[in-house]
């Protein structure tokens, strides 16, 4: 009898010692961290914010500036609430004391500042794919914003979404940080398009389908699936999904929001019409370029 | 007396229901003609002849989806009939007239300094704006 006793506590041991490992937090590498530590352009990293569409989640609710980023807007989700922080300039409530490789370890590998896995309710599973370059760009434009004071509250979770240390198990079955590849058939245009798209863009954060640990499914990538926002249904916006839109007809939907029915987007799009408006064109018809070629994988 | 009361509670609940479906049916019916108008309008936005009589239509068509609206969103209108509208309609029922309100004057000082393309180009987008910013807030998306 004892033996099976002891098999069994072994293999508990032998259980919980390989979650541990393979939950551990993995940060950046050297090689990122010096390229995301060079002095940044400013006004280079003003791109990467509207792209990224930073001020969507950390703007502070309530008032009309969205380049005031005390965080705070509750996100409801299927696990709970989650808080996004402040990351407004100031020192202690906000980035305003991190390096650069600290920035780079959230954005690009989804640890924080105390070396802990962070929830993915922070879409580093597609901001990993930014260069670094622009995360240098956009540290250094986020350092031009003014200071807030005040912490968003802590997130709002139940058991067992709130044991910090299992994201990292998530993170080992579904965050895939391999960098986004192509041919060299692809035109220059439709790089950008699948860099903004998959990187700083994370449409497909939205417009994707999530199993029941909330993360998107693979194989349906940008195919739509319900709101994760609340009520309604986000479409699909690849080549299918898209077949009775011109590429004009994207880019004017993402300039100034109309569809070609003359209907709004509305909605969760309201905001990334704002921040996509604030792009140059050709990024524009890039992302349009991109999406109109796009296949479900 | 008690084989009456159900047959009249059931004819009164569904009177009730179809006149809920009726306003919902009515006020889809005034957004499709504002969308409808729109997509006229963002062509000529995008470089379409400026069309002096289609523009005037819009407008028109906007102001009386205006002053109709408020009305037709009654608190036993929040479901059925495939409405899209969110319960922030009903919990903000004052900002969400006020929004109608200004989208219905916007479009009406329009229609007085709107005569050519330049002033379109000029005026068009703030009244359009109004559209997004309600159905921001308002409007579920529907895919």
């Amino acid at each position: 009898m004892k033996y099976w006793i002891l098999a069994f506590v072994a293999a508990c041991a032998i259980g919980a010692a390989t979650a541990w490992v393979l939950s551990a937090p993995r940060g950046i590498d050297a090689q990122t961290a010096n390229a995301v530590s060079a002095p940044g352009d400013a006004q280079a990293g003003g791109v990467v914010f509207y792209m990224g569409g930073c001020e969507s989640c950390h703007m502070t609710p309530g008032q009309p500036d969205p380049l005031r980023l005390g965080g705070g807007l509750e996100l409801k989700s299927p696990f709970g609430s989650f808080y996004p922080p402040n990351i407004s300039s100031d020192p202690t409530d906000g980035i305003g004391a991190w390096t650069a490789p600290e920035f780079a370890n959230a954005l690009l590998a989804g640890v924080s500042r105390q070396g802990e896995n962070m929830y993915p309710a922070f879409p580093y599973t597609s901001y990993h794919a930014i260069k670094p370059a622009d995360v240098r760009d956009l540290f250094a434009f986020l350092h031009t914003l003014p200071a807030v004071k005040g912490r968003a509250p802590p997130h709002g979770l139940g058991f067992p979404f709130n044991i910090r240390r299992a994201v990292g198990l998530w993170k080992f079955l579904f965050f895939n940080s391999a960098p986004l590849e192509s041919t060299a058939e692809h035109s220059a245009k439709w790089r950008l398009g699948q860099y903004i798209v998959e990187g700083p863009g994370h449409c497909a954060e939205c417009h994707s389908p999530r199993n029941f640990l909330g993360a998107v499914v693979a194989s349906k990538r940008l195919t739509g699936g319900p709101n994760p926002e609340g009520k309604g249904v986000v479409p699909n916006i690849t080549a299918a999904g898209l077949h009775d839109w011109s590429p004009d007809d994207i880019v004017t939907a993402l300039s100034i929001g109309f569809t070609p029915k003359g209907d709004t987007l509305g909605s969760s799009m309201a905001p990334v019409v704002r921040n996509m408006s604030q792009l140059p064109k050709e990024y524009l018809e890039a992302i349009a370029d991109y999406l109109k070629s796009y296949q479900a994988p | 007396m008690k084989g009456f009361i159900a047959p009249v509670l059931i004819f009164a609940l569904s009177i009730g229901s179809a006149l809920a479906d009726d306003v919902i049916a009515q006020r889809r019916a005034l957004m499709k003609a504002n969308g409808d108008s729109t997509k006229a309008m963002v062509a000529i936005l995008k470089g379409a002849p400026y069309d002096d009589a289609a523009v005037k239509a819009a407008l028109k068509t906007y102001t009386e989806a205006a002053e109709k609206m408020p009305a037709l969103f009654p608190p036993d209108s929040k479901t059925g009939g495939d409405t899209a509208a969110l319960p922030a309609v009903w919990e903000n029922k004052a900002d969400f007239d006020a929004r109608l309100a200004k989208f219905g004057k916007d479009a009406a000082a329009a229609a007085g300094s709107i005569t050519d393309a330049a002033s379109f180009k000029a005026n068009m987008t703030g009244v359009l704006k109004n559209c997004s910013e309600c159905h921001e807030t308002y409007r579920a998306k529907k895919g």
